[in-house]
């Protein structure tokens, strides 16, 4: 028996974790793999809670979430292309202007 | 039945079918080579042993033996890691097909499988979706275009054909109502207009899903006619190019541990499983089951080496647009018949 | 025995995030997000939801992570550039987050009550959450469809634009 909270403080430090990726990463990939972080640390307390109350809406919740985050991982990865096409480079930092 | 007998009986069904799997992966190879070699009018092995039996033993001491080199470009971690991911997500998903029924053995109730999970089906997909990083990892870490190209190329082929792979086996599940595999054999026991048995490729009408099947078996194992990835005269030797004795042995390892493994998944599936005339004794009925479960993964395999005697290779841009356009939508095409007519009789 | 193992895996998917945050190469980020996510596949396991696990290691580990690690492959950008660091991160950012992440967990942990989860607690079976899916979720259903077919289109028409763009302004030269 483990206690719901248990499952919480974990999602709570993926999710913690993967802010702090999306801020102190300066690699584009990098950034977005933080934010798919973020997601499956939300998908763990939605199946989490799925679980406490016998409910499965939770799970499908999580399907969609994962649905969402394929769609959202295919058009950045393909942005991501695009820039490197003409920027050369991935690094935030020098991606920062709105022309070249 | 107590945990411990549970456990020491699971212990000798794990050490077992590891054996018999290892030993069928050596043999496939010598059964390859006899047989592309009688198809090229030449006799393949014959010097080691009787029939060449013995060839797979003498590879296998030669690849112990040979000089394990580690090139001084490569990404040490990965590049020991990759054929280590290849081969163990290989040969893990021996361990939810069923081989044949339950077993009685005095006390012991167990089934001919090591574990029967009831999303058995979704297990070997996933094991194989994460199979495709053995070989990319490879690509990535030898540091080398050739070998980049060809990790690229292979990856990129294998998760296009897992699409029409999945999709191909939706209809089955949808006739058979669940993803255990023992249950999807189960429910094609018994036989229709007297003797032509109730197998999905024929009661359940699943042949154009079969096809499906095995085209994209062979683009998933990175087989002729879709091996472009490994093709000797294109890419070098493509993603193991800088791999060198243990290591490419476990590639090999890998590629005839697929092939193994999705013969066994189509005849699960598609051929009855181990559903065959049984007579006989107790220990023959136990035995026969699993005696019809190898001779159909064996004509499933020897259609592969026939297949790969036969056709040329096809260019990578024909690859990807018969996995994509002709593939894919027939197996849309197969998955919404097939639920309409199991709608209509329900 | 579930604690044990919630422990277990719950250690190998913190490991993992950190490691994503310390490696200096995206390739080896991306395959501590693939352990993050078989260690979270267990954990669904563990709760009961074994089709969301089979499903979080075929979609999300298996063709999205898929998916990064050929991009990064394929752009080939190299290690990431050092960037200049803040110090008002190192001084107030880490430990802020250190002590707010200690007092969420402490009063997460003191008012837990006794809502506890038990081992493989949730009982669908995936036929109930296909009959969910297909009759009270429909219309999410069918939107996400649309999205994805949307996503697709969008991804081929941005990673093909640059070529073809290329090509006309050489066409227009030539």
């Amino acid at each position: 028996m483990v206690p719901l909270s248990y499952y919480l403080i974990l999602s709570g430090i993926l999710f913690a974790c993967g802010v702090t990726g999306f801020l102190i990463k300066r690699n584009l990939i990098t950034i977005f793999m933080s934010i798919e972080l973020m997601l499956n640390g939300v998908n763990l307390s939605f199946v989490a809670f799925a679980a406490q109350w016998h409910a499965l809406s939770g799970q499908i919740f999580v399907f969609f979430v994962m649905v969402v985050a394929a769609a959202e991982a295919a058009v950045g990865l393909a942005i991501i292309i695009a820039v490197y096409r003409t920027r050369e480079t991935l690094n935030v930092d020098q991606i920062n202007l709105l022309k070249l | 039945m107590n945990v411990g007998i549970f456990i020491l009986v699971s212990v000798i069904k794990i050490a077992l079918v590891f054996f018999i799997l290892l030993t069928a992966v050596a043999y496939t190879v010598w059964l390859e080579r006899k047989v592309v070699g009688h198809m090229q009018n030449r006799w393949g092995p014959t010097r080691v042993g009787p029939f060449g039996l013995l060839q797979p033993a003498a590879d296998g001491v030669k690849f112990l033996f040979k000089e394990d080199l580690t090139p001084p470009h490569v990404h040490k971690t990965l590049y020991i890691a990759a054929p280590m991911i290849a081969v163990a997500f290989a040969l893990t998903s021996i361990a939810v097909i069923p081989f044949g029924n339950w077993v009685v053995l005095g006390d012991i109730y167990t089934p001919l499988q090591i574990t029967d999970v009831n999303i058995g089906l979704l297990i070997i997909l996933g094991l194989t979706s994460l199979g495709v990083y053995g070989i990319a990892l490879s690509g990535w870490s030898s540091n080398n275009k050739y070998s980049l190209l060809g990790g690229l190329r292979a990856s990129a082929q294998m998760i296009s054909y897992e699409i029409a792979l999945g999709l191909s086996l939706v209809g089955v599940l949808i006739l058979s109502g669940s993803f255990s595999l023992r249950e999807i054999v189960d429910a094609q026991a018994g036989h229709f207009w007297g003797f032509i048995p109730k197998w999905n490729i024929f009661y359940g009408g699943q042949f154009v899903a079969f096809f499906i099947y095995l085209m994209a078996a062979y683009a998933e194992t990175n087989r002729i006619p879709f091996d472009l990835p490994e093709a000797e005269t294109e890419l070098v030797a493509g993603y193991h190019t800088e791999y060198s004795a243990m290591k490419f042995a476990m590639f090999f390892m890998a590629e005839y541990a697929n092939m193994i493994t999705v013969g066994c998944l189509a005849t699960i599936l598609f051929l009855g499983g181990w559903h065959g005339p049984i007579f006989g004794p107790y220990i023959l009925q136990t035995i026969l089951p699993v005696f019809w479960f190898v001779a159909k993964v064996f004509v499933f395999m020897f259609i592969y080496i026939w297949v790969r005697g036969t056709l040329p290779r096809f260019r990578y841009d024909q690859l990807m647009a018969f996995g994509w356009k002709f593939l894919l939508p027939l197996a849309i095409a197969n998955l919404v018949i097939t639920a309409f007519i199991v709608a209509l009789k329900s | 025995m579930h604690l044990i193992l919630f422990l277990i895996f719950g250690a190998v998917c913190v490991a993992g995030a950190v490691n994503l945050l310390l490696q200096h190469h995206p390739i080896d980020s991306a395959l501590s997000l693939v352990v993050v996510m078989g260690a979270l596949a267990a954990e669904y396991l563990l709760l009961g939801a074994e089709f969301v696990a089979a499903v979080q290691v075929i979609v999300y580990a298996g063709a999205i992570m898929v998916l990064f690690v050929f991009v990064i492959m394929l752009l080939n950008a190299g290690e990431e550039a050092r960037s200049g660091g803040s110090r008002v991160a190192w001084i107030f950012g880490v430990p802020g987050m250190l002590i707010g992440s200690i007092l969420m967990a402490w009063i997460l942990l003191k008012h837990s009550g006794t809502s506890r989860v038990e081992i493989g607690a949730l009982p669908g079976s995936p036929q109930d959450i296909g009959w969910l899916l297909f009759h009270d979720y429909l219309l999410p259903f069918e939107v996400t469809s649309i999205l994805v077919l949307i996503a697709i289109m969008g991804a081929v028409v941005l990673a093909g634009h640059a070529q073809s763009q290329t090509r006309a302004i050489e066409k227009k030269e030539g």
